[in-house]
């Protein structure tokens, strides 16, 4: 079931076309990818879903139902990539406060409030101020204060930037459990190996446009192809070029395209061995998201 | 080292405006309207002092005396009033020291000078005898009896000089054993042409050899002849009022930095993100500013009470006396800085920009406004300027309550102007706050 619908959302600032026709659907439950490069739109279609961007066309649907530009986004959760929290409050306060903003009262919020301290992994510290916290607590906090009112769909933006690989794990934790509730989650991220592992489907958009969407191996396939790479560091250089291979750098670095692993990496050892030479290693690897990325969008810097 | 120190400074300093906003405009501003207070420049003269006159001797001499006062520049006089009847009745009386007093109380003329009878025997006294004229003063002006003092002293000297010399040829007589004829025959000549003079002088024809100077010399030279009491008339001490009148000025002005400094967390929040996120939750921009304003209404409350509670503990200010009007003073008061701080913040579009625009518009409105020195010293021209601040109103409101101990309906002008403030601001903070909505 489709619980986020966009169509054809189109926004301009000024002369710069932000969005220029983007369509998306978030199924229940499902962890959405939304990549592309600086500048591509990503930021101003959160920002429209979160009812902080007035659209020039296009609509935008919850739960099946159209929503106006003003009305308030009942069920959906926002973390936005900065620490948006109050420095000099502690942790309870915190929550408290956006819990209250997002209309928990009473009961219902204090239930919440120690879910979220439960969930974050910090109720022993919940009465510290929160500029004493590491980068990733207060990560882990500032989703937790987006998540608080139990909403059924929640935009992430970059919810691990800068945090070591543990809190990052601890985040995908969290969120997992999450999504073992049903909840969906729109996720944008510059860590591609992150969406790759993490998401069940893609969308890249760039210039304000969806470039390309579906799961990994259907944006592999459409673009790349399913062939694998086979990469092999030589002793030396050889005195000529190894057929159906790229040499790179110094002369000892070898690339090239695999279709069937058993039969074709075996070609290429015999032809090294022709030339004279030893391997010193071997890889052999499936075409990743980044290698899609590239290929879509460039390498180009986005500045 | 020092040379590349030296260079990124400067070059930091060329593209801080708010810096040099602060290094060179901040102090120009200050410099300008100092030497416009002090200077007795900015378009205007040096105050002329209201002063009601009370005729209780009703003799020739009193009545000179009156003209004279008339004729001094530094002075309006005021002989008459309306009788006080029904609204449409026009009839001007005389002031009698009641309604004297009563000037003084409204605020209408900061002395009320009372020439009492027996006033002739008084005057021009070389032994401080004799019934003293009354100066019932308005203590919030410390200044204006001083004035009216002085120029009394010149006026009697340079409107009466044939009264004086006819009480010093008495004491020397007195000591001496009296003139010959033949002095006593020029004296009697000279004494007339003395009157004549004064009187043409008090009509505005100057005296021959005698020029301004030489006014202020005999006026100096023979103070105290005419005996002289100040009576405050407001039942207060002078110097417990002067506290309450910096306890407020100090108030108001800190009440402005501390309502700029709490308003400009909305930047903050802009910054961090926090406002982003606060505006995608139930809590709208209206919300978020009422929320706003009424906290630092609340806070600037508590300010201007824990100042005053001081002034109390610390300097005996009579505040416990003056609660229903220190109350709506300070409630109007801390909303309109509040107000103000919120415009402040949404004009602005950093932290820095707000320290640096609040520091000069708040410093300038409390030098205009009577923060940093009573109003009252301040020139007719500059007086008036400074009703265009926020502080001058809201120390016109604590003048009322704490000298004048008016009641409550007296500070509706007060207030009204306030609340004025107030509305302005607030509607130009969210106007200006549109832009962090939605776009």
């Amino acid at each position: 079931m489709t619980v986020l619908r966009i169509q054809d959302a189109r926004k301009a600032f000024g002369a710069t076309q932000a969005l220029c026709g983007v369509s998306l659907e978030l199924g229940e439950g499902e962890l959405l990818g939304l990549l592309g490069p600086n500048g591509a739109g990503k930021t101003t279609l959160v920002r429209a879903l979160a009812g902080r961007v007035r659209l020039d066309g296009g609509t935008i649907e919850l739960f099946g139902r159209r929503l106006s530009e003003t009305e308030t986004r009942e069920g959906l959760g926002v973390v936005p990539q900065e620490i948006a929290l109050y420095p000099l409050l502690t942790a309870r306060e915190n929550l408290e406060a956006f819990g209250s903003f997002n209309g928990l009262r009473g009961a219902a919020l204090r239930d919440r409030v120690a879910w979220a301290l439960e969930w974050t992994g910090l109720a022993e510290r919940a009465r510290e101020p929160i500029r004493r916290f590491s980068g990733g607590m207060r990560r882990r906090l500032n989703i937790a204060c987006g998540v608080l009112h139990e909403p059924r769909v929640i935009l992430l933006d970059e919810p691990t930037v800068g945090v070591d690989p543990q809190s990052r794990e601890r985040i995908y934790e969290m969120l997992d459990r999450l999504r073992a509730n049903g909840v969906s989650m729109l996720l944008t991220t510059h860590q591609l190996d992150e969406a790759e592992a993490r998401c069940e489907r893609i969308v890249i958009v760039d210039h304000g446009r969806v470039i390309a969407a579906g799961t990994l191996g259907d944006l592999v396939r459409d673009t790349v192809g399913a062939r694998r790479v086979v990469t092999v560091k030589l002793d030396r250089a050889p005195a000529a070029p190894i057929e159906g291979l790229a040499g790179e750098g110094d002369g000892t670095i070898w690339r090239g395209p695999v279709h069937d692993v058993d039969v074709d990496v075996a070609a290429v050892l015999r032809r090294v061995a022709a030339a004279g030479r030893t391997v010193e290693d071997l890889e052999v690897r499936q075409p990743s998201l980044q290698s899609v990325f590239l290929h879509l969008t460039g390498r180009e810097l986005r500045e | 080292m020092i040379r590349t120190l030296l260079r990124i400074h400067w070059t930091n300093l060329r593209r801080d405006r708010v810096a040099q906003l602060l290094t060179f405009v901040v102090p120009m501003a200050f410099f300008t309207i100092f030497a416009l207070i002090f200077g007795g420049r900015g378009g205007g003269v040096t105050r002329r002092v209201h002063v009601a006159v009370v005729d209780e001797s009703h003799t020739a001499t009193s009545q000179r005396l009156v003209r004279a006062l008339q004729a001094e520049k530094g002075l309006i006089v005021l002989t008459r009033v309306k009788a006080g009847g029904p609204a449409r009745d026009t009839t001007r009386v005389p002031i009698d020291r009641a309604r004297g007093e009563k000037l003084v109380r409204d605020g209408v003329a900061p002395v009320a000078l009372v020439l009492p009878a027996g006033l002739d025997t008084s005057l021009a006294r070389f032994d401080g005898g004799g019934v003293p004229i009354l100066l019932l003063s308005d203590p919030s002006d410390p200044i204006a009896p001083q004035v009216v003092g002085g120029l009394l002293q010149k006026v009697v000297m340079s409107a009466m000089p044939d009264l004086f010399m006819k009480r010093g040829l008495g004491e020397f007589e007195r000591y001496t054993g009296g003139l010959t004829p033949r002095q006593r025959q020029v004296v009697d000549q000279w004494l007339p042409q003395l009157s004549a003079r004064a009187a043409r002088d008090s009509a505005g024809a100057p005296a021959a050899g005698a020029g301004p100077g030489g006014d202020s010399a005999g006026a100096a030279g023979m103070s105290g002849l005419a005996k002289v009491e100040v009576v405050p008339v407001l039942g207060r001490k002078q110097d417990t009022s002067i506290i309450s009148f910096y306890a407020a000025a100090i108030a108001v002005m800190f009440l402005l930095f501390a309502a700029s400094a709490v308003a400009g967390t909305l930047l903050d929040e802009v910054d961090s993100g926090t406002l982003e996120r606060v505006l995608s939750s139930h809590l709208g921009m209206t919300g978020l500013l009422t929320g706003k304003w009424i906290y630092i209404t609340l806070l600037g409350m508590l300010q201007i009470t824990v100042m005053f509670v001081y002034g109390m503990l610390a300097f005996r200010l009579d505040l416990l006396h003056h609660l229903p009007g220190f109350a709506v003073m300070t409630l109007f008061t801390a909303a309109t800085a509040a107000a103000f701080g919120l415009f402040l913040a949404s004009l602005c579009r950093t932290r820095a920009q707000l320290g640096g625009i609040s520091m000069l518009i708040i410093l300038v409105m409390s030098a205009l406004g009577g923060s940093m020195f009573p109003r009252v010293f301040m020139t007719a021209a500059m007086q008036k300027a400074g009703l265009v601040t926020f502080n001058a109103w809201a120390l016109d409101g604590y003048v009322k309550v704490f000298w004048r101990e008016a009641p409550l309906a007296a500070l509706l002008p007060q207030v009204g102007m306030l609340a004025g403030f107030m509305v302005v601001f607030l509607a130009l903070a969210r106007l200006f706050a549109r832009r962090w909505e939605r776009v």
